[in-house]
């Protein structure tokens, strides 16, 4: 495997139930990229993004063929620590769901279930997170206001600060802005930038042009099929399948 | 961090999550091995006796002589059944008045204040409502209609009084889970309040209305201590509303303090009885109540 | 001879308001009379003075405690039962033969009536136990007749927590067993206490059970095998043998007046519980 290659997927194929969500899919994740994978409704990209931190396992009848390599050991083997897992590649879902508690307490969440301690170490970390999730300046008077109070975009970033708490080397976001106004979303898409150079971060969207605005390189995923995978850019200007073209001039979708 | 972890934590992981499934499976079995424990000894201690004396003459005899061992229920059956017949000829029609006009002709405010009243009287422990018969009712009786006062009529009232929160609270909710759309069609075709109570509401909530009378019944029927101070404990089959009446509930809470040997046994058997008359019950309401809906269209 | 509709409607109307008021009527005069009588009766020392022959006069004391004992008694053997149980119906399981075993065993027992608990405490607690007549044995038997109704609640409660909660735990690294510590339970909670709130109120107001299982010695209990007697086993008593009828009001009113207290209580809790989620 390539030095800068951080997760391998070879053959991939899952299963709910028997329905076939996604089918032999190969793909290669470098590192410190921003991943774009769109696609339209139903093609794999949440099934994909839940394969990758073994969120489907939780779905009755899910299972799956082929392998994902990342550090070196296929995710799905036996000895795996799915925990640990999870908190190696962080998610942010399409709807920003706070846990009913404190603005630190969602952040600091992650990071108590995986074993810190120590009031002082906890505050610093959020701290950290919430700068980097873009949410500190907003909110460092009232940490111990409810999350559900916040507006929809605060929330999000708010999730995304509770998955850098736990030091994930992914950021794994699923429409993260498909609800949110827009300057929100510009200030997630800032935060993506920033963040890019210490994770790798694979983000899924309905939005071709939040692709094209934040992407390095960009996958086109069509019923459960990885069609294209290359440079933003190309994919935009000059794409080797014809279906890609077609979804991009928004011929179907 | 890597994602794998330590060595084998993946399977420890699991190892640990199974455990605590097979812990929590042991404690929800607890409600399970209760009923079974029950069920065991109840019928343990009571069928011997019942097969020695023969089940007929147990179930039809009409002499209760523990001291000459004679153990004939048929009064007590026939005092359960009565009262609580008499407890939901009494009760339903209040039960179902309230439940209608709470739901349907009375105003928010005037609900807010009713329902958590009725729901909080809820609460009130039988050997008030049994007090409260003996201190009021059975002398009322008494005087009005002639008899010792401590009478079926007595035990159906106190006992009906006492499933109205049930059936009431079951009814309100069944009611005002009928979305809108019904009263407003019906509105809409000329129908006055009632006529769309009548025809259309008391219907589609009758499965709800339904299990509130089982549920009540079922409350009526298990009754002791209200009906051991007011129903006249006479272990005789009651000729009519006036006459004192033993029920099979009486029975064994009256006797059992002294009871001894064979009679403490004639004792269980009564609590076999009952719980066999219990399940007949249940079972016949509910298919009645699952044939009506099969019906309804 | 049809009837006008609205001629209907007015008799309806007529007859459902009188059938209703005398219910209201009914229940709300029980109270006013069992307080009138009762609550001239109550006093601070009518609860912390010891009862003088047989009950005649003096106070409740001893009842007082046997019923907070008895009752905390239940509550502290029948709650983890419950949730348990509970958790294990919703998190861990999906329905099939085992869940439908575990609540039909749950639903049945709820329809068991307290005097078959009462005959079921005596056999095995007090008899083949020989826990004797005890607040150990009225505890048992009083916690598997509330057991029931904690697990509806506590599943109720539990359900209710919106499922994307679980998947945001498991998402940052979660285990099974802390998702529903840290997330489920404490969302879950309210409902939970409600559950248990309505169980101690029905145990204060359990006769039949109390009885036959931990007996009616009047003397202060000093462990939990002493027998002890609850505030109803008294009142019943004193009412019965007609010892007292001056305290046995004081005692109905300090039993109605606990569990209408509770009630309320209940009520408020669930309507916050309410407000928070909606």
């Amino acid at each position: 495997m390539r030095n800068d290659v951080a997760i391998e997927v070879r053959g991939f194929t899952q299963y709910i139930g028997d329905v076939r969500k996604i089918h032999a899919l190969d793909l290669d994740v470098h590192r410190n990229e921003i991943l774009g994978i769109i696609g339209p409704a139903r093609s794999g990209k949440s099934t994909f993004l839940c394969a990758l931190n073994r969120l489907n396992d939780l779905v009755r009848g899910s299972r799956h063929e082929g392998t994902i390599v990342l550090d070196g050991g296929d995710i799905y083997g036996p000895d795996v620590d799915v925990v640990a897992l999870r908190r190696k590649l962080g998610m942010v879902f399409a709807t920003p769901v706070p846990l009913p508690r404190s603005i630190f307490e969602n952040v600091a969440f992650g990071a108590r279930r995986a074993g810190l301690r120590g009031r002082d170490r906890l505050d610093a970390l959020v701290r950290d997170c919430l700068e980097k999730g873009g949410l500190w300046d907003e909110v460092k008077d009232r940490l111990g206001m409810s999350g559900l109070k916040l507006s929809g975009g605060q929330q999000q970033r708010l999730c995304l600060a509770r998955i850098l708490a736990v030091a994930p080397e992914f950021i794994l976001l699923d429409e993260p802005t498909s609800g949110l106004d827009p300057i929100s979303t510009m200030k997630i898409e800032e935060s993506l930038r920033r963040l890019k150079k210490d994770y790798t971060i694979i983000l899924v969207t309905n939005n071709t042009k939040q692709a094209a605005r934040v992407a390095d390189r960009t996958a086109f995923f069509l019923s459960g099929e990885l069609v294209e995978v290359g440079p933003t850019a190309k994919i935009f200007t000059a794409p080797d399948d014809r279906r890609t073209d077609d979804y991009l001039r928004g011929k179907f979708g | 961090m890597g994602h794998q972890g330590k060595q084998g934590s993946g399977r420890r992981l699991a190892r640990n999550d199974r455990l605590v499934r097979l812990a929590l499976l042991v404690v929800a079995f607890s409600a399970v091995s209760v009923l079974l424990v029950i069920t065991v000894f109840i019928v343990g201690q009571g069928t011997p006796i019942m097969f020695k004396y023969g089940l007929k003459s147990f179930l039809t005899g009409t002499s209760w002589y523990p001291s000459e061992k004679l153990f004939g229920l048929w009064p007590m059956i026939v005092g359960s059944l009565f009262v609580t017949a008499g407890a939901l000829v009494i009760g339903v029609p209040f039960g179902l008045a309230c439940a209608i006009v709470l739901t349907e002709f009375s105003s928010r405010r005037v609900r807010r204040v009713i329902k958590p009243v009725i729901e909080l009287l809820a609460g009130i422990p039988s050997v008030v409502y049994g007090f409260m018969g003996v201190v009021i009712l059975v002398p009322f009786i008494r005087e009005t209609f002639g008899g010792p006062g401590l009478s079926v009529l007595a035990a159906s009232i106190i006992l009906g009084i006492m499933i109205l929160p049930t059936i009431i609270s079951i009814s309100v909710d069944s009611l005002q889970a009928i979305p809108p759309s019904y009263r407003e069609g019906s509105v809409a075709l000329g129908a006055t309040k009632w006529q769309t109570v009548k025809m259309v509401l008391l219907p589609a909530a009758r499965s709800g209305i339904v299990a509130s009378i089982i549920l009540g019944m079922g409350r009526a029927i298990g009754e002791t201590m209200a009906v051991i101070m007011i129903a006249g404990n006479a272990a005789s089959v009651p000729r009519s509303i006036l006459d004192p009446v033993r029920t099979l509930t009486s029975n064994i809470a009256l006797e059992m303090g002294y009871a001894a040997g064979e009679h403490r046994q004639a004792l269980f058997a009564t609590g076999v009885i009952l719980f066999v008359i219990i399940m007949v019950l249940n079972t016949v309401a509910n298919v009645t109540a699952s044939r009506m809906k099969g019906t309804k269209r | 001879m049809r009837l006008d509709p609205r001629t209907g409607q007015a008799i309806a109307r007529i007859v459902l308001w009188t059938l209703t008021i005398i219910t209201v009527a009914i229940l709300v005069f029980i109270i006013v009379f069992i307080l009138r009588r009762g609550l001239p009766v109550l006093s601070l020392e009518f609860l912390t003075k010891n009862p003088v022959d047989m009950g005649k006069a003096g106070g409740i004391f001893p009842t007082v405690v046997g019923t907070v004992v008895l009752t905390a008694g239940a509550i502290l053997i029948a709650t983890p039962l419950g949730v348990g149980t509970a958790i294990y119906l919703t998190e861990y399981t999906w329905g099939g033969p085992l869940t439908r075993i575990i609540r039909f065993g749950a639903e049945c027992l709820a329809g068991i009536p307290s005097i078959i608990f009462g005959l079921f405490g005596f056999i095995l607690f007090v008899t083949k136990l020989k826990f004797g007549w005890s607040i150990l044995s009225g505890s048992l038997t009083l916690a598997f007749m509330i057991l029931p109704t904690i697990i509806r609640t506590s599943e109720e409660a539990i359900k209710s927590v919106p499922p994307v909660y679980r998947t945001v735990s498991f998402s940052l690294g979660s285990t099974k067993w802390q998702t529903v510590t840290r997330v489920v339970l404490p969302s879950a909670l309210p409902g939970i206490v409600t559950g248990i709130i309505l169980s101690v109120g029905r145990s204060i107001g359990e006769t039949a059970v109390v009885i036959f299982t931990a007996g009616s010695a009047l003397r202060l209990p000093t462990s939990i095998f002493s027998s002890s007697r609850t505030m109803s086993v008294h009142f019943y008593i004193l009412a019965r043998e007609g010892i007292s009828m001056r305290n046995a009001y004081g005692t109905a009113a300090i039993l109605i007046i606990a569990i209408l207290g509770i009630n309320v209580l209940t009520y408020y809790l669930m309507n916050r519980f309410i407000k928070k989620y909606s």
